[in-house]
């Protein structure tokens, strides 16, 4: 078993028109920043893909990385629960606009529904939000003398996600915080691509320490020395 | 005092967190209450974006951008740290393993609802981890100064922005008192003695009841 794809272009040619794709990261830590960038470079190569719906929990910083998704149009409706960052100019301009739709969820709402599109679970039930904006038009229940909201599930078509080490059957582990949504939407996408930046031998990981067991992963593309959106946007960088 | 600095409000704040207990500060203003634990006391702080028991920012150069807190600023870990997944950060959340939860705040009212994440219809709504992180704390406190920039109370008898839980808040600290949420009443635990229990009421939106001895707020002259 091989998962590996030789380079980035490859990795993300499958992804057409119109799809639901999942994001990992939170703000620049695990943001799959390379795999972005390569979608990008087919839309101006080709025009394609365009009308996404992206999963993230924000909406891109700066001009790079998710933001510069957005910002080349490639981007129809963003679900999120903070589309906000130290500059947001891109969201926030095609946003007031009206060239963007956002679904608001709060994060460990949004956290939850990926987990729930991967384990298979349609809905579920949580306290969060109820009572404000965000529930309206949800289905509200008692359960032992308290309300609560029904939340379904998320699922996509696929999710791009960044991991530290990774092995030739998908098996991945992360760093430090840059685990955040990774692991989850690995789980809840029918195609699961992973730039990983040390690619090892199946064997190399050890099996107490795998984070993401290869079956929620379909492709590996090692990227060494991978960018840091936080590093690129210092430094003012604009993509392409 | 006419009224307590932000970093007095958050040095009351930090009094009442024990030792060993897990926290999750809001971002913003909250954080400063991590300053300020009183000696001896080592409390273990949660980021929603998978870190138990990190530290304070590294010196300027050191940052390493996979080690970020929810503000997305860069942190170190204490011995003792542990990283986890955003299903499980907010497991600890809602599942009520978290000891405390400290927010800021637009408005609370007398009965614990809280609003904090949108001021109305203008600009690009966020909410972030705020709607989640009031469920499931044994503790919900929120820090505020105790009337807006204009003079307007804060603590209302029902909250006019939109909401960010309700029923939730379970004490508030603000620039002028410490005040309690009981049975959906706002009862004044301590006040700064300067001021009257009259003037104190004039910049409340809602009655303040006593219940037991009424201590006052004292704090340390902080820089």
């Amino acid at each position: 078993m091989d998962k590996t794809i030789p380079t980035l272009a490859e990795a993300v040619a499958g992804i057409g028109d119109g799809a639901t794709v999942m994001i990992g990261g939170f703000g620049g830590s695990g943001a799959p920043i390379e795999l972005i960038h390569a979608l990008i470079d087919r839309h101006i190569a080709t025009g394609h893909p365009t009308g996404l719906t992206v999963i993230n929990n924000n909406a891109g910083n700066g001009h790079v990385g998710l933001a510069a998704l957005i910002e080349h149009g490639m981007v129809k409706k963003l679900i999120c629960s903070f589309p906000r960052s130290a500059d947001p100019v891109v969201f926030t301009d095609m946003y007031l606009a009206g060239k963007i739709e956002l679904e608001l969820v709060p994060q460990g709402t949004l956290a939850e529904r990926i987990r729930a599109g991967g384990a298979g679970i349609p809905a579920f039930y949580t306290p969060t939000a109820y009572g404000t904006d965000l529930s309206a038009g949800k289905k509200i229940e008692d359960f032992d003398g308290r309300p609560y909201v029904q939340e379904r599930w998320l699922k996509a078509d696929f999710a791009l996600i960044k991991a530290h080490v990774g092995d030739t059957h998908g098996n991945l582990t992360y760093r430090a915080a840059a685990r955040n949504f990774n692991p989850l939407m690995a789980t809840a996408a029918k195609q699961t691509i992973v730039q990983v930046s040390h690619l090892v031998a199946p064997g190399a990981i050890d099996p107490e320490t795998v984070i993401t067991p290869g079956i929620f992963v379909q492709s590996v593309v090692q990227v060494t020395n991978p960018q840091q959106e936080e590093v690129l946007n210092r430094a003012k960088a604009v993509y392409p | 005092m006419s009224k307590l600095s932000n970093a007095q409000i958050a040095w009351r704040a930090a009094q009442d967190i024990e030792d060993g207990a897990y926290v999750n500060l809001g971002i913003g203003f909250p954080e400063m209450v991590a300053q300020y634990q009183p000696p001896g006391r080592q409390a273990i702080f949660h980021t929603e974006n998978g870190i138990l028991d990190f530290g304070p920012s590294p010196a300027q150069g050191q940052e390493d951008w996979d080690l970020i807190n929810a503000g997305k600023k860069a942190v170190t870990l204490n011995p003792g740290a542990a990283f986890f997944h955003h299903a499980d950060s907010f497991a600890m959340v809602r599942g009520g393993h978290l000891d405390v939860a400290i927010l800021g705040a637009y408005q609370v009212a007398q009965n614990g609802d809280l609003a904090n994440w949108s001021v109305g219809a203008k600009g690009v709504p966020a909410v972030g981890g705020a709607m989640d992180l009031v469920h499931g704390a044994k503790r919900v406190a929120v820090i505020t100064e105790h009337v807006t920039k204009d003079g307007k109370p804060k603590l209302l008898a029902a909250c006019t922005l939109p909401l960010t839980g309700v029923a939730c808040v379970t004490r508030i600290y603000t620039s002028l008192a410490v005040i309690d949420i009981v049975d959906g009443h706002f009862v004044l635990r301590e006040k700064l003695s300067a001021l009257t229990l009259e003037d104190l009421q004039a910049q409340t939106g809602a009655p303040l009841h006593l219940d037991g001895p009424l201590q006052d707020l004292t704090v340390p002259e902080l820089s």
